[in-house]
């Protein structure tokens, strides 16, 4: 015997209603565990840095002095190993991601186009220890013998103190070099789909009004791309600021700022992996999480900018 | 966009997990031992230093080939198994550097045992084409160069120490370890026994303030830098030097010889201390400089970390257990890992000494 129709259409009404609140309520609490879970780290890594903050003061983020035997901290060359890093990363990279992604985009021929994307994004794949040992063993050599000798004396740069001292191979360039290497796919594939979401139209019009390629693509396709080319570019910037394992391998791990990008240098990443594991005392700890919580800082107030920085973009271009 | 956003939410979880289990590491397995009821189905585990890994995990199976005993062993760092030792997260712990009055302070589990296992030594390797002989170096020379104040390898306390021995103009680099590490404990408590300007500033410690150098991660990045670089000269643990092939350097000793580092002058460094040692000493015994002519002075020992009183007394008894057979049969290996052995002296001693472990239970 069947129900009455109406009653099984009702149950079956309350039924998707169920399903619909459900939905509803675990999509909205799937979105807030982002921010909550970002909190609670926020919270965790603040409280834990408290102790030193509270002794040093601001002198933890201006200090040069990192002696765990005798207590004192100070983060200043952390900060400045990470920063003067990832953009020399930047400088190195984003010319070059975005030469490939114009070439994949706009020249390459196709049967050429998805091997070399493939290879590109293939960068992405490899673990930060591997491109680290290759940093050890290819790279530092070949710096050391070529390529620093080459800038500091072949090009004269050793006149500027940016290249000034002993090229011992272990150093902040290397540093960036391997950092350029590992944020390259990031912004090249970001880069490389937003120039082919272009619409053809655009190109289509400069090329009417008797634009070579090089002007199509400069005055047409890049513009209309800009906005999404900086984001893959914080995108590489993200990669870079928190890369901890290659850095660490390749840039000599030395707590002193030095203008010559020749010298070793720290970075906020690898003095946390250095150290943690044998932190025993409270203000030693205390210490490595603050480095951690101004990291994460940072690392804010640089996506901050980044946002900001492609809105404005956005909004010129639209204007 | 919601598959980026799954895989966002594990990505964090992910991580949010392994952050949490180096901290915190393995929940001890009090379940398993709450149903044993004799030893030989008991499981340990333990957590703590890297340098004595492959020795531990090696007597750990052997052990539990033997007795069925199984001990499970975190090289997560020495630093990491006083703390989890200290939260009663684990069994035992294992520590390069004895624990300081403050950490045992902080033990939630009440007093600790510090229990000397086996003998580590740190070379100074170097790079140094032109040398035909092993370098000979003195302590506060060696203390000078890292210190930065010798700074050429042809300086004249270099040339003294080695008379007749054509060396260089060429700068010295010095390479250190960035990572905390026992080695640079080692490396660092020896400079500061010859050395009072060393022991002033930096220190001793697992981690230091250099005055020069570069900072390699790991054995293989102070080893790495100084292969590659012609003048470099860095400090590296017995066994990884042996097994890579790297020179090293004599050292002269607390009575004026130079010797070079082997099992044999490594545990003769010890027995200079075993001697003189009193029935009722904690173990936290630094033996770098030690008295003996055969004696090599960069060495020290490393330690496994047992509360006095166990919680747990089936856990108590198989941990006992394993150490006395660690100090009576365990030995045999030790050499063939470059490790080595206590002074037989002080593994009666120790052995001894087990019995002030309370196995009574909580």
């Amino acid at each position: 015997m069947a129900p009455p129709t109406p009653r099984r259409a009702a149950a079956l009404l309350s039924a998707h209603g169920f399903g619909d609140q459900a939905y509803g309520v675990a999509t909205t609490v799937a979105a807030l565990a982002i921010p909550a879970l970002l909190v609670a780290i926020a919270y965790e890594v603040a409280s834990a840095a408290w102790l030193v903050l509270d002794t040093f003061g601001w002198s933890f983020i201006t200090s040069s002095e990192w002696d765990p035997v005798h207590g004192r901290f100070g983060a200043a060359p952390a900060i400045y190993g990470t920063l003067v890093s990832s953009l020399i990363a930047l400088l190195l990279a984003t010319p070059l991601a975005l030469g490939v992604a114009i070439f994949l985009s706009e020249l390459a021929p196709s049967w050429l186009r998805a091997p070399v994307a493939f290879l590109v994004d293939l960068l992405a794949a490899i673990p930060s220890v591997v491109y680290g040992l290759w940093g050890i063993f290819v790279l530092i050599p070949l710096m050391r013998t070529h390529a620093m000798p080459f800038l500091r004396d072949t090009l004269h740069l050793g006149a500027t103190p940016f290249f000034a001292g002993p090229a011992y191979g272990p150093s902040m360039l290397a540093a960036g070099v391997i950092l350029a290497i590992m944020a390259l796919p990031y912004i090249s594939a970001v880069a490389r789909e937003v120039l082919r979401a272009v619409p053809r139209s655009q190109r289509e019009a400069a090329l009417a009004l008797g634009a070579t390629r090089w002007e199509t693509i400069r005055d047409a396709v890049i513009p209309n791309a800009r906005s999404g080319i900086i984001g893959g570019v914080i995108l590489g910037l993200g990669r870079a600021l928190g890369e901890t394992m290659a850095v660490t391998m390749v840039i000599g791990n030395r707590a002193e700022i030095s203008a010559s990008l020749l010298a070793p240098g720290y970075t906020m990443a690898s003095l946390i992996a250095n150290e943690f594991s044998e932190a025993t005392s409270d203000l030693h700890l205390s210490a490595l999480m603050a480095v951690g919580a101004v990291l994460f800082a940072i690392t804010i107030i640089v996506n901050a900018i980044a946002r900001w920085l492609v809105w404005r973009v956005a909004r010129v271009g639209a204007a | 966009m919601q598959r980026y956003a799954i895989l966002a939410i594990a990505t964090l979880f992910t991580a949010a997990c392994s952050g949490g289990g180096t901290e915190r590491g393995p929940t001890s397995s009090a379940s398993a031992a709450g149903t044993a009821n004799t030893s030989s189905s008991a499981q340990l585990t333990g957590a703590g230093a890297t340098f004595p890994y492959p020795i531990y995990s090696k007597w750990f199976n052997e052990y539990a080939s033997q007795t069925g005993v199984k001990i499970n062993y975190q090289s997560i760092g020495s630093g990491g198994g006083i703390r989890q030792l200290s939260e009663q997260t684990v069994d035992f712990g294992a520590s390069d550097a004895p624990m300081t009055d403050a950490e045992l302070a902080k033990a939630k589990g009440g007093p600790i045992l510090q229990f000397p296992t086996v003998l580590g030594a740190v070379v100074i390797t170097y790079n140094v084409p032109q040398l035909t002989h092993p370098l000979r170096l003195t302590g506060p020379l060696i203390a000078d160069i890292f210190a930065g104040k010798v700074t050429k390898w042809n300086a004249p306390a270099i040339v003294a120490a080695n008379p007749g021995v054509a060396l260089p103009s060429t700068d010295i680099l010095v390479a250190h370890r960035s990572d905390g590490s026992g080695t640079t404990y080692i490396f660092s408590s020896y400079l500061s026994a010859v050395s009072p300007s060393w022991k002033s500033s930096p220190g001793t410690g697992k981690e230091l303030a250099w005055p020069v150098g570069l900072g390699g991660k790991g054995n293989e990045g102070v080893a790495g830098v100084v292969k590659q670089t012609p003048g470099a000269i860095g400090y590296v643990e017995l066994a990884y030097a042996k097994e890579n092939k790297l020179p090293y350097a004599s050292v002269q000793n607390a009575s004026g010889a130079f010797v070079e580092p082997t099992i044999e002058s490594v545990t003769a460094d010890a027995r200079g201390v075993a001697d003189t040692l009193s029935a009722s000493s904690d173990y936290r015994l630094s033996i770098v400089n030690a008295a003996g002519k055969d004696a090599y002075p960069i060495s020290s020992m490393t330690w496994l970390l047992v509360y006095r009183h166990q919680r747990d007394a089936a856990k108590g008894r198989a941990l006992v257990d394993f150490m006395r057979w660690m100090y009576e049969s365990a030995y045999k290996d030790a050499a063939s890992l470059d490790y080595a052995p206590l002074p037989q002296k002080m593994r009666d001693a120790l052995i001894q000494r087990l019995t002030q472990i309370d196995v009574g239970g909580a």
